[in-house]
C-alpha cells in the first residue's frame, strides 16, 4: 500500500485516496473553436509512460482536495506531491 | 500398531504434560511442546497422506512451512480447518486430526489406481483430455474435484472472530531466529522502536535444535538470554506465532498473528487471528533458509526425510523417525545430521555423499564417529510398501550427470536427504528485490533492494552462525542509525565453521530412459515428476512461468517451497541452459496460506461488510410490510405488499391508487448537494447544459449533466433557493460521484470561482405526495404556502410550516401527475410523513415504492440515468434535445455533442415499444432484431432498457435504444429470447399515458 504525501494533510495511506487521471491537462478555453482532432487529443489522448508520471490524486477520505503528485509508474514510488497550480 | 518412538530424553518438549488427540479416528498421545507431525512420528506415524494426482503414499517430510506431504484437516463442523501443515501444527488436547485427500481411507484408497494409470496421466493432462469441449468439463470437474481435492472448506459459519490492528517502527524483524533475534537486539539496545515477528510458538527457529556455543553459552541458553532482554525493552514488541505473509509497497508488511490455534477448542476465548498491518521505516529479512530435497526414483516414499527435519525431530522433538538411517546429501550440513542421530541412538547404515571428496572438519568428524561415509555415490531409488525399507546405491560420476557400477541394496526405514538449501527470498522478492541465482551456493540469493529492507543469516545465504550473527549486528545498527539512534552493538561471538562446496545435483540421473522408470518427483504436493517437466520442454513450453502452469509445479498450498528450486534446475538442464538463464517464478504473497476469516477481519455480515443506509421513515416502511431493494447502499421501498399480494399486484394498485387519488414515497436517498456562492449560477452554467443564471429565486429547474464526452453522466432538478444559493438534487447512485466531479472542476479548473459544495444528502428527509389530491394532502399540512395552481406553480420552490417545524415543498414531478415534494430536517422525516398519512387517510393515501416509481415515470417517458442510458446515450439520443443551450457557447460535454460519432444517423436512440400481445413484457435488457430469420450472425437493431406492465395504460410499455430509432415510428422490431419465443412489437414515442401534460400542470 502507497504512502502518498497529501500536500495539505501530509503522509496518508494510499486507501485514503482517489486517483483522478494524468494532471496537466488544461481544458481549452474556447472548445468551440476547436476542430475534431484537436478536441479528440484533449478528450482522449493520455500518456502512458513508463516511469515518472504526473497525475491527480483526490484526498477522499481527508481533506477532499486534489493535488498533484509524480509517481514512477514502474516501482510506483511517489516522487513529489504538489498543490494544484504549483509546478513540481 | 502404535509405537513409541520418543527418544528417553532430551528435547524441548514438556514431559510432565501428556496430550491425547486423534488422527484418523484413532486415538494417539503426544506432549506439550510436540507439533502434530512429531507427535505422529513418536508414535510410528510416518504416511499421513496420499498424492493429488497418483493417490501415492505420502510420509512426513519436513519440519516447518514447506512441508507438502504432511496436510490436515482440523477438527469438524464449524471449527474444521482445511489443509494445515501437520508440522505447524501445536498439539493440544482433543486435537482431531484426519488426513485429507484419501477417498475412501488412508490405508484403502479407491483413487489410487490412477497410480497404476500414471503413464498416461502426464503433465497437462487435464487440460489435455477434460478442457474440451468446454461444454463436458462442467461433467469431468464434478469426478475431478472428488478424486484431487485437498482439504474440505467448512460448510457452517466460521464461530471465531478475527482481528486487524495497524502498527508502525522504526525496525521489523521478520523471522525470530539468532539473526533476527541480533538484529533487533542491536536496533532495540540503541533505543529504537523495533517489532519482531516469528511464525513459531517459540523464538530462536533452526537454532533451537543447534548444539552450538553462542558468546561462551548453549545457543539455546543465549536466546533464552536474549528474548529476556528484548521482552524487557519499552519499545521493542515481540509477536510469535505470527508469520509476515506479504511484503507491500512503502515497507508496508502484513503478519497473521494466531492467538488461539495452539489452544483445546474448550479454551479458545479470545479472537482466533490478528492481522497486523505493519509500516515500518526499516525492515530485517531474518526469514532463514529451507533445505531441498534430492530427485530419484522412488524420492516420496514415505520414510525419506530432510536431513534437516530429522535432526529437528531428533533434538527439538526427542523422536526418533527411524531406528536406521541411509544419509544422501551433496552438501557438508547433512553430516551434522549424522551425528545428531547418532547420539539419538539411531543406527547410521551409511553416508551417501554424492561428492567426489568430503574432508571438512565436519565430515571428518562423522568419520571419526565410525560412521561409514560412501562418497561419489548417490541412492538411485528406494523400495518398500508404505514406508521405506532399503534403498538402492550406485557410483555417481564426478559431473553428477551418470552413474554407475553395481547397485548395492542398503535396508533402512529412514531416508534423510539434503540436496542444499534456498534461502527463503519469498519477502525480499514480493519487496521488488529480485533474486539472484548464485552458481557456486547453488542457490537463489536475496537481489538488491529497491525498499528499505535488507536480509542476514540463512535468508542472506549465509549458513554458519558467526557469520550470520556478525551480519545481522550490521543490520540491526545501520536500521537503528537510519532512524537516528546510535547504535553500534558488536555481533554475538561464536566459532566460525568452514565447509566444502555443495555439489548441485537437480536429478539424480535415471538408470531409465526419460518417461520410462519410476516416478522421481520435483513436487509431492501437485505430484510433478522429472518426466512431466521434460515433456512440458519437449512440447516447447522453455519458460519457467510457462511450464509451472503447464504442469502445475508450485501450485499446491505449499506453493512450491521445496520442489520449485529443483524442478527449475530439471528445467535448465533439459533446455541445455543455466538456471541463471531459466530464472525463478515470481513469488507473491501469501507467503503461507491466510485463512479468509483474518483478511475480512470485522468486516463481515449485513452490519459491518458494507455500510447501510436507512433513511428517516425506514422504521415505518418496515412497521408497513414494505419489501426493500438495495439502492447502493440505500435500503430503499421496494413495493408495500397487502394480504399477500405478488410483487405485480402490488404495484398495479399502488400505480392506479397514485394516479386516481394519492399515492406518496420516500424519497430521502436521492443525492443533494448545496451550491453556495457568488459564482454559484455561473458554475452551474458550465456544470449543466441549460441556463442557469436567469432562474428566479424560488424556481426550480430539470437539468442533465454530460461527461466531456458528451454522455448523459447524471440528471436531476435543482432549485434556486437564493441569488446565490442553490439545492441540487443528483440521482441516488450518482451523488458521491458527481460530488467529487464538480469538486474537481472548482479545484483543478476554475479555481477563481467562489463556489463551496456541501453533501447534505443525510441531512434531508423527503416525501414526494404525488397525484390528483395531493395538493389537498399538503395543503392540510403545511401552513403558510398557498397552494393555489396559480400561485404555486409546476417548479415553483415554496418555504412553509409544519406545526412548528420548517418546511420547504417543492412542487416537481417523476411521475405525470401533480405533485409535491416535501422536505424537513431528516431527524423529523418520521413525523412529516405521519402527518401526510394522516392527512392523507381520507384520499386513500398509498405509499408506494421504487418499483411502482418506476412504472409511473416509465409511462411519462422519464429516463432513469444508469438504466435507459449506460454511458455512451446523448441528451439527443434520449429524444431531449429542449434541455440543451442554444445560447451558450460552452458547458461541459458541449463541444463533443459536434463529434462525427455524436452525429452518426444510425446511434441508437430511445423509443417507446408496445408489444403486439399487451399482456406481454418483453425481459429488460432484450436485444432487438428486424428479422428473426435472418442468418447469424442476426444483425443487432437495439436493446430494451426499461420495461413494464402499465396497469394505468391497460398493457404492457417497453422504452428501447433503437439504431435510428426517432425516425422508425410505427415499424416494427422483434425481441428474439432465449427460449426460442420471439416478442413482436410496434415502434412509438416514449410517453405513454397523458400525452397532453395536463395531469401535472393541474
Ligand atoms: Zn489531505
Amino acid at each position: 500500500m502507497l504512502l502518498i504525501e497529501c500536500p495539505y494533510c501530509g503522509e496518508r495511506d494510499e486507501t485514503e485516496f482517489s486517483y483522478a487521471g494524468e494532471a496537466h491537462i488544461a481544458r481549452p478555453l474556447e472548445t468551440e473553436k476547436l476542430n475534431d482532432a484537436e478536441w479528440a487529443d484533449y478528450l482522449f489522448m493520455r500518456k502512458n509512460p513508463k516511469g515518472a508520471h504526473r497525475e491527480q490524486w483526490l484526498h477522499a477520505a481527508g481533506c477532499r482536495r486534489y493535488f498533484n503528485a509524480e509517481r514512477d509508474t514502474v516501482n510506483y514510488k511517489v516522487k513529489s506531491t504538489y498543490k494544484i497550480g504549483e509546478q513540481s | 500398531m502404535s509405537k513409541n518412538y520418543r527418544l528417553a530424553e532430551g528435547g524441548r518438549i514438556n514431559r510432565e504434560h501428556t496430550v491425547n488427540f486423534q488422527f484418523n479416528g484413532k486415538s494417539y498421545s503426544g506432549f506439550a511442546g510436540d507439533t502434530l507431525a512429531s507427535a505422529l512420528l513418536a508414535n510410528g506415524v510416518h504416511m499421513v497422506g496420499r498424492s493429488w494426482k497418483y493417490h501415492r503414499p505420502r510420509g512426513i517430510l519436513s519440519a516447518g512451512a514447506e512441508e507438502p506431504n504432511a496436510i490436515f484437516q482440523l477438527e469438524k463442523g464449524k471449527y474444521t480447518v482445511p489443509n494445515a501443515r501437520g508440522t505447524q501444527v501445536e498439539l493440544y488436547d482433543n486435537l482431531d486430526a484426519s488426513s485429507v485427500n484419501c477417498w475412501p481411507s488412508l490405508d484403502f484408497d479407491l483413487m489410487s489406481i490412477n497410480s497404476k494409470f500414471a503413464r498416461m496421466m502426464p503433465a497437462g493432462f487435464y487440460y489435455k483430455t477434460f478442457m474440451w469441449p468446454k461444454s463436458m468439463w462442467m461433467k469431468y470437474e464434478h469426478f475431478i474435484r472428488k478424486a484431487s481435492g485437498l482439504g474440505e472448506s467448512p460448510r457452517q459459519n466460521d464461530p471465531d472472530r478475527y482481528e486487524h490492528a495497524h502498527a508502525h517502527c522504526d525496525l521489523l524483524v521478520v523471522g525470530g531466529g539468532i539473526a533476527g533475534l541480533t538484529a533487533a537486539l542491536a536496533a532495540g539496545r540503541a533505543g529504537a522502536r523495533v517489532m519482531l515477528v516469528d511464525e513459531q510458538a517459540e523464538f530462536g527457529g533452526l537454532t533451537l535444535n543447534s548444539h552450538a556455543q553462542i558468546e561462551g553459552k548453549s545457543a539455546s541458553q543465549w536466546i533464552e538470554d536474549t528474548v529476556a532482554e528484548l521482552q524487557a525493552m519499552e519499545e521493542v514488541t515481540l509477536l510469535n506465532r505470527a508469520t509476515a505473509f506479504g511484503y507491500h509497497d512503502y515497507n508496508f508488511l502484513t503478519v497473521n498473528q494466531r492467538l488461539t490455534d495452539h489452544l483445546p477448542l474448550s479454551e479458545r476465548k479470545s479472537g482466533r487471528e490478528k492481522v497486523w498491518q505493519i509500516r515500518a521505516h526499516q525492515v530485517v529479512l531474518a526469514t532463514g533458509a529451507a533445505e531441498r530435497p534430492l530427485v530419484f526414483a522412488n524420492n516420496d516414499r514415505p520414510g525419506v526425510m530432510l536431513a534437516s527435519a530429522v535432526s529437528t525431530y531428533v533434538n527439538r522433538y526427542a523422536v526418533k523417525p527411524g531406528n536406521r538411517v541411509v544419509i544422501f546429501t551433496n552438501n557438508d550440513s547433512a553430516y551434522q545430521t549424522a551425528l545428531d542421530c547418532k547420539a539419538a541412538g539411531i543406527e547410521i547404515a551409511v553416508v551417501v555423499d554424492a561428492r567426489a571428496q568430503s574432508s571438512s572438519e565436519l565430515a571428518n568428524t562423522v568419520r571419526s564417529a565410525g560412521i561409514e561415509v560412501l562418497n561419489g555415490s548417490a541412492v538411485v531409488d528406494t523400495s518398500g510398501g508404505k514406508h521405506v525399507s532399503s534403498v538402492k546405491v550406485m557410483n555417481l560420476a564426478a559431473d553428477g550427470k551418470s552413474v554407475s557400477g553395481s547397485v548395492k541394496n542398503i535396508s533402512c526405514d529412514l531416508l534423510a536427504v539434503s540436496s542444499g538449501w534456498s534461502p527463503v527470498v519469498h519477502l525480499s522478492s514480493q519487496s521488488g528485490a529480485k533474486a539472484i541465482w548464485n552458481d557456486d551456493q547453488a542457490m537463489f540469493l536475496p537481489g538488491t533492494p529497491t525498499q528499505a529492507q535488507v536480509s542476514v543469516g540463512a535468508a542472506n545465504g549465509t549458513l554458519d552462525l558467526k557469520n550470520s550473527l556478525h551480519q545481522a549486528a550490521l543490520a540491526g545498527n545501520a536500521a537503528a542509525k537510519a532512524c537516528g539512534f546510535d547504535s553500534d552493538m558488536a555481533a554475538p561471538s561464536a566459532e566460525a565453521l568452514a565447509s566444502e562446496a555443495i555439489l548441485p545435483l537437480w536429478q539424480v540421473p535415471s538408470i531409465h530412459a526419460s518417461g520410462r522408470g519410476p516416478k522421481a518427483f520435483v513436487d509431492m504436493q501437485n505430484d510433478v515428476g522429472v518426466a512431466d517437466i521434460q515433456l512440458a520442454a519437449r512440447e516447447g513450453f522453455h519458460s519457467v512461468e510457462h511450464v509451472k502452469r503447464y504442469t502445475a509445479m508450485g501450485f499446491g498450498t505449499d506453493q512450491g517451497k521445496l520442489g520449485n528450486i529443483n524442478g527449475m534446475g530439471v528445467l535448465a538442464q533439459t533446455l541445455g541452459q543455466s538456471i541463471a538463464e531459466t530464472g525463478t517464478t515470481t513469488y507473491r504473497p501469501n507467503y503461507t496460506p491466510v485463512s479468509f476469516g483474518a483478511i475480512a477481519g470485522q468486516n463481515l455480515g449485513d452490519e459491518l461488510f458494507d455500510p447501510v443506509r436507512k433513511t428517516a421513515m425506514h422504521a415505518w416502511h418496515e412497521e408497513n410490510g414494505a419489501e426493500f431493494e438495495n439502492v447502493g447502499q440505500w435500503k430503499r421501498p421496494w413495493y408495500y405488499p397487502r394480504n399477500g399480494e405478488s410483487l405485480d399486484e402490488a404495484v398495479n394498485r399502488e400505480c392506479l391508487a397514485t394516479r386516481e387519488s394519492v399515492g406518496i414515497l420516500d424519497a430521502s436517498t436521492l443525492g443533494k448537494i448545496e451550491v453556495v456562492g457568488r459564482d454559484a449560477a455561473k458554475f452551474l452554467e458550465m456544470i449543466y447544459t441549460n441556463n442557469w443564471m436567469k432562474l428566479e429565486v424560488g424556481k426550480a429547474r430539470y437539468g442533465f449533466m454530460l461527461g466531456e464526452d458528451g454522455m448523459v453522466m447524471d440528471d436531476g432538478v435543482t432549485v434556486r433557493i437564493a441569488e446565490n444559493h442553490f439545492y441540487m438534487h443528483t440521482t441516488t447512485g450518482g451523488a458521491a460521484g458527481v460530488l467529487a466531479w464538480m469538486e474537481r472542476w472548482l479545484q483543478t479548473e476554475w479555481p477563481e470561482l467562489e463556489v463551496f459544495l456541501t453533501s447534505v444528502t443525510d441531512h434531508w428527509a423527503t416525501a414526494a405526495v404525488v397525484g390528483p389530491n395531493s395538493r389537498r394532502v399538503v395543503s392540510a399540512v403545511c401552513d403558510g404556502i398557498d397552494f393555489s395552481a396559480d400561485n404555486f406553480k409546476f417548479m415553483d420552490s415554496r418555504v412553509g410550516k409544519i406545526g412548528d417545524l420548517e418546511c420547504r415543498v417543492n412542487r416537481i414531478s417523476f411521475s405525470g401527475e401533480l405533485a409535491y415534494e416535501v422536505n424537513v430536517p431528516a431527524n423529523y422525516g418520521r413525523y412529516m410523513w405521519e402527518e401526510l398519512m394522516q392527512a392523507g387517510a381520507e384520499y386513500n393515501i398509498t405509499p408506494y415504492g421504487t418499483e411502482t416509481m418506476h412504472v409511473l415515470r416509465a409511462e411519462k417517458g422519464y429516463v432513469i440515468v444508469g438504466q435507459d442510458t449506460d454511458g455512451s446515450v446523448t441528451v439527443e439520443d434520449l429524444g431531449m434535445s429542449w434541455a440543451l443551450s442554444k445560447t451558450k457557447t460552452d458547458y461541459i460535454g458541449k463541444r463533443s455533442l459536434n463529434r462525427p460519432d455524436t452525429l452518426r444517423k444510425d446511434r441508437k436512440q430511445l423509443v417507446g415499444l408496445v408489444t403486439e400481445d399487451p399482456k406481454t413484457v418483453i425481459p429488460e435488457g432484450a436485444q432487438l432484431v428486424d428479422n428473426p430469420g435472418a442468418p447469424m450472425p442476426v444483425p443487432m437493431a437495439g436493446h430494451v432498457s426499461s420495461s413494464y406492465y402499465s396497469a394505468c395504460c391497460g398493457h404492457s410499455i417497453a422504452m428501447a435504444l433503437v439504431k435510428g430509432g426517432h425516425h422508425r415510428t410505427g415499424e416494427t422490431v422483434y425481441a428474439p429470447l432465449a427460449n426460442d419465443r420471439v416478442i413482436k412489437a410496434t415502434i412509438t414515442d416514449t410517453n405513454f399515458y397523458d400525452k397532453e401534460g395536463a395531469k401535472a400542470n393541474a
